[in-house]
């Protein structure tokens, strides 16, 4: 049969000489190597200790934004969950009422706020999508989880803190 | 034998067709068909004396008729004008109609406030399909936005005067469809709005019909506001037997599930309804064991409502039971014991008009 390429090279077959047989020049050589990848640098870190910096387009964990009144943004027009490619955001309109403007920015907000991660791909069309700057990838990993239970995110987990409340 | 009608030999972008005398451009274009019709904000072939208000069906008539092939100084709204034998018509061939209709999109555009992630009528929004294919990027206008506060027409039908684009369609179909108008245009020019003079619900059977014929979200169903966006819901075409004898009973059921979200009428390709259903049937027939349901209605391909509704796609058997001699694989997790969206306790569709912060704190 003919080769594909002309790089393919026949094994050896033949019996190994004495000196073959003995393996210390073969253990000499595998530790040479060894040695010499001691002193060049290393491509891993030891990752709680030290974090590598991110890619500045590194997408991640999802936020829901607040505005400078600390309002949620977020109106539920739906224009993240019709993007979405992996159908991984669900939401639940509510009309705001009299006496809630601080907490919401306009009359509609999104009273329910899901996003699935388990079927979330990260792809950043859900920030894209975003009319009003609600919704943006932050950099961070989902965390582990060992329930799936605890990688619906509802509203809780992807609003950030109200400004206002921390002072 | 009648006596034969003699037709009118009219061009319109250079196709000839021929039409009865008195139709105006718009309805030859209409029979035609395609691209060359003008869009139409105002004129509505059901309601009579509808039109002439929005001026986005402006064409250019390059020849006014064969015994008077001057042609008509400037461009002139389609929906009135009527044809003549011989008329040569441009619509999308003439560079000015197209810039004319870009200006007059843009004014259209002017005191409208660009809510749409707030507004039920987005994804089947006649200013915002005639914005994406006729207007300009961006606006020019840097003045303050007139404004009106929202009013309820009664407990089923919300206004948003700051939405209207004033194009009468409202008016008309309280004219011509109900019993008594009870609404109607309120001031001049700049200050003109839709109301009831003294506040006012408006109840009449059939003037449901005026969210429908509305082209922008300034008349919205109460019912359905803010239950969900038009995209996630499966439109299907559905009947039934109304006590009613103007109403037709033919309408279609916007549903997620087995819930019926709303009830509208069916729409043709231009927009308009087909025929006229009453306030029963749009608002107080919202389960489905009150319809007979025919089956999910086409949606253009380029709507954004069409969105993940799958046509004439085949399934493909599952061999996973059968590899397990019949037992259903075991469920590792189902989504529904852990989230908080489309509970089955709390159906939306049931709440009277917009859910609030205590519907969902159940």
């Amino acid at each position: 049969m003919q080769a594909l390429t002309n790089r393919a090279k026949a094994v050896d077959r033949r019996p190994m000489t004495f000196a073959e047989k003995l393996y210390i020049p073969a253990i000499a050589k595998g530790m040479g190597i060894t040695l010499k990848h001691i002193f060049q640098r290393k491509a891993t870190v030891s990752f709680p200790e030290k974090k590598r910096d991110f890619s500045p387009v590194f997408r991640g964990l999802h936020i829901l934004n607040r505005d400078e009144e600390g309002r949620e943004r977020c109106t539920a027009c739906g224009l993240c969950a019709v993007a979405c490619p992996a159908e991984a955001i669900t939401m639940e309109a509510a009309e705001r009422k009299p006496g809630e403007e601080n907490l919401y920015r306009e009359e509609k907000y999104a009273a329910r706020y899901e996003i699935n991660m388990l079927r979330c791909i990260f792809c950043g069309f859900c920030e894209e999508a975003c009319p009003k700057d609600a919704i943006y990838l932050s950099e961070t990993f989902a965390p582990a989880n060992y329930q799936r239970k605890g990688f619906i995110y509802g509203k809780d987990d992807l609003l950030i803190p109200d400004p206002k409340e921390g002072k | 034998m009648a006596e034969e009608k003699k037709l009118f030999k009219v061009k319109i972008d250079n196709i000839s067709v021929e039409v009865e005398p008195g139709t105006t451009i718009l309805n030859a274009a209409r029979q035609i068909g395609g691209e060359i019709v003008p869009p139409a904000m105002c004129y509505y072939s059901k309601l009579q004396g509808s039109g002439g208000k929005c001026r986005t069906c402006l064409v250019k008539v390059s020849k006014g008729s064969d015994a008077d092939p001057r042609p008509m100084p400037k461009l002139v709204a389609s929906c009135r004008t009527t044809v003549m034998d011989g008329m040569e018509v441009s619509n999308i061939t003439s560079p000015e109609v197209l810039e004319a209709r870009k200006g007059v999109v843009e004014f259209l555009l002017l005191n409208h406030p660009l809510d749409c992630p707030v507004c039920d009528q987005a994804g089947e929004c006649h200013l915002q399909d005639l914005s994406y294919e006729h207007g300009a990027d961006s606006t020019r206008y840097e003045f303050k936005r007139r404004t009106f506060d929202k009013v309820d027409l009664g407990d089923k039908i919300k206004l948003h005067m700051t939405r209207c684009i004033l194009c009468y369609r409202c008016v008309y179909t309280a004219d011509q469809l109900t019993e008594k108008r009870e609404h109607g245009i309120l001031g001049r020019g700049d200050a003109s709005e839709i109301s009831t003079y003294i506040s006012q619900s408006l109840d009449n059977d059939f003037i449901g019909n005026v969210i429908d014929v509305c082209p922008v979200g300034a008349l919205t169903d109460q019912t359905f506001r803010f239950k969900n966006r038009v995209w996630f819901l499966k439109p299907v075409d559905a009947h039934r037997d109304c006590e009613n004898p103007k109403c037709c009973g033919k309408t279609v059921l916007w549903m997620r599930g087995n819930e019926i979200f709303r009830v509208t009428a069916r729409k043709d390709k231009y927009g308009e309804v087909e025929a006229f259903i009453c306030d029963t049937c749009r608002f107080d027939k919202k389960d489905v064991k009150d319809w007979i349901i025919e089956g999910p209605r086409k949606i253009e391909r380029h709507s954004v409502i069409s969105q993940g509704h799958y046509v004439n796609t085949v399934k493909p058997k599952d061999a996973l039971v059968e590899v397990l001699d019949g037992r259903q694989p075991k469920l590792l997790f189902n989504i529904h014991s852990e989230s908080q969206v489309n509970r089955p306790d709390i159906d939306l569709s049931k709440i009277h008009g917009p859910a609030h912060s205590d519907d969902f704190k159940k």
